[in-house]
């Protein structure tokens, strides 16, 4: 029961009072103080409709699914094919056999790297990745090329944080096999023109994976309409639990790859001798699913879509211009990624106030942000930094939660500045 | 807990102005130290007469609990012999992870305004990388990792 019906229909901004009511821990204090979580791109809370979809689902209909006859194994197959089904027509999938349930988005990577790249590629072949990538992006490949004789290659970013466009389209070659590119970047925000990058791998027929892991909480993800070949993201980070994710992958691939692990659910007869797989989906999801996930990922998607996935992008884009107004105020404070296009998500740093000491005291005011490196560690690099302070906003946070921050910060340069 | 507890003047003043921040070119030790969950690097330098530690540095960069207590620490060893460095490194650890006891901080002098970090479990191995830094320096490891 979310408050958001009430406002669903034609009204054009988003009720955040009454949103922030279907969210129980935005009521809780941290230090006496109401909490500010503004740690989003890191994981995003959860309604209490994702809560009680999975809590109904433990009290009433759990069983394993795909087994039995019985009624509570046929109610629980029917909930998480049922959220399989509202994954695809999420992300506007042309089939639920092109929905894979994983662990999450580096999982999902994982997997292609292992059951797409690892049995064809081999010396000579090129992975093509950008310097903005999460090392969920990264360090698979550097596996996949340690076991195949594979090379990495790595389009450099610009002082922006955007993509160099002309230097990755001048690394596509005949060696490339594989193109795996942020859809937005976790460390900045920069928002990839991810149009332009598959274009060019398409016009060379390289595959494309997206992560898309700090993308489909904040914008309408159509992947035919993107026309990428894999598209890889995270539950927790679009309001859904943690420990499930997906993995969009095109059919005609799916179906041409080996499975990654074996075990039950994969298969269709076992002897022996022979060994006969199960079809998409189920060819790649070896044992017993995280079922509840599924089903809260589920419930995850019901709630923002009754938001408005454009509804949610706007009150989250206005809250970005806030933000920069306000933190622009604050001085020795440097934006750390600049694109014009950008999630909300704010990297910087402040002269003479480590990040990490940051991290500390605004926790004290009870504004919860990221401090580190992001798992962007050659993001970092370019820009000198060890480290940023990364501010990200859901479209639940406000602009009272900003102020907070930047007071915050004003004290930590009277700390420590 | 206060944040003027952790942030305390003497780590401030410490912070803002480290002690002896600079290479030892001609170091008889060195030895590297990283945090790499929240990228705080440092290099430890040692010169030694004998096992006394004639001259002791760091460079780096680094929160302000890291490079304080990396001030702080080439301040309270130098001078020292290499076995009353490390049962300083013994008396810290304790200082800095033991949260039960009565720790007795009157033999570590200004060290003790460390004492503040342990209730910021988070920032434990921010205080506590230069003292494993200087350890693998006296041992003669190259490079220490406090994740």
């Amino acid at each position: 029961m979310n408050a958001i019906h009430a406002a669903a229909g034609d009204s054009p901004a988003l009720d955040v009072a009454a949103i922030r009511r279907d969210f129980p821990v935005l009521a809780r204090t941290v230090r006496g103080l109401p909490l500010s979580y503004l740690d989003n791109a890191a994981s995003s809370q959860r309604p209490r409709a994702v809560i009680d979809a999975m809590s109904h689902y433990y009290e009433n209909s759990h069983a394993n699914v795909h087994r039995g006859v019985h009624t509570l194994s046929q109610e629980a197959t029917d909930l998480f094919e049922g959220a399989r089904a509202k994954v695809r027509r999420f992300i506007n999938a042309k089939s639920t056999q092109e929905i894979i349930f994983v662990r999450g988005t580096t999982e999902a990577i994982n997997l292609v790297a292992q059951s797409y790249g690892r049995p064809t590629f081999g010396p000579g072949d090129e992975i093509l990745v950008s310097r903005l990538e999460h090392h969920a992006n990264i360090v698979p490949w550097q596996m996949l090329c340690q076991q195949t004789g594979a090379a990495l290659k790595v389009a450099p970013i610009t002082r922006s944080g955007e993509v160099d466009f002309d230097a990755f389209a001048a690394l596509l070659s005949p060696r490339t096999k594989l193109v795996a590119l942020a859809h937005v970047s976790n460390a900045l925000g920069t928002v990839i023109p991810v149009h332009r990058f598959i274009a060019a791998a398409r016009a060379r027929g390289v595959p494309v994976l997206l992560d898309g892991a700090q993308a489909v909480p904040h914008m309408q993800v159509d992947v035919q309409e993107l026309d990428c070949d894999f598209y890889a993201f995270s539950g927790h980070k679009m309001c859904g639990p943690t420990g499930i994710g997906v993995l969009y992958g095109r059919e005609s691939l799916l179906n041409a790859m080996p499975p990654w692990q074996g075990g039950g659910d994969m298969i269709l007869a076992v002897s022996f001798e022979k060994t006969v797989y199960n079809g998409l989906p189920y060819k790649f999801e070896a044992g017993t699913p995280d079922i509840a996930g599924a089903i809260g990922l589920g419930a995850a998607i019901d709630y923002l879509e009754s938001l408005g996935m454009e509804r949610i992008a706007a009150a989250e884009q206005a809250l970005l211009v806030y933000a920069n107004e306000r933190l622009a105020t604050v001085p020795g404070l440097r934006f750390v990624g600049t694109a014009p296009e950008k999630a909300s998500v704010v990297s910087f740093t402040i002269d003479n106030v480590h990040p990490h000491d940051l991290g500390t005291i605004l926790d004290h005011e009870g504004v919860a942000i990221r401090t580190g490196h992001h798992c962007a560690m050659p993001v970092m690099e370019f820009f000198g930094l060890p480290a940023t302070a990364r501010a990200s906003f859901a479209f639940y946070n406000t602009r009272a939660e900003i102020d907070r921050l930047v007071a915050a910060l004003h004290t930590a340069r009277e700390m420590l500045g | 807990m206060d944040l003027k507890d952790l942030y305390r003047d003497v780590i401030v003043d410490h912070n803002r102005h480290p002690r002896n921040f600079r290479e030892i070119p001609d170091a008889d030790r060195r030895a590297d130290g990283f945090n790499p969950l929240c990228g705080d690097k440092l290099t430890v330098f040692v010169k030694l007469d004998g096992d006394r530690i004639s001259d002791v540095s760091f460079n780096g960069s680094g929160c302000a609990i890291s490079v304080a207590s990396a001030s702080l620490l080439t301040e309270s060893v130098k001078g020292k012999t290499i076995p009353e460095a490390e049962g300083l490194f013994s008396q810290m650890h304790q200082l800095l992870t033991r949260d039960d006891a009565d720790i007795d901080v009157s033999g570590l002098g200004k060290l003790g305004a460390l004492s503040g970090v342990r209730e910021f479990p988070a920032r434990v191995k921010c205080a506590s990388l230069c003292w494993h830094t200087l350890d693998a320096a006296l041992h003669q490891q190259d490079q220490v990792s406090t994740e």
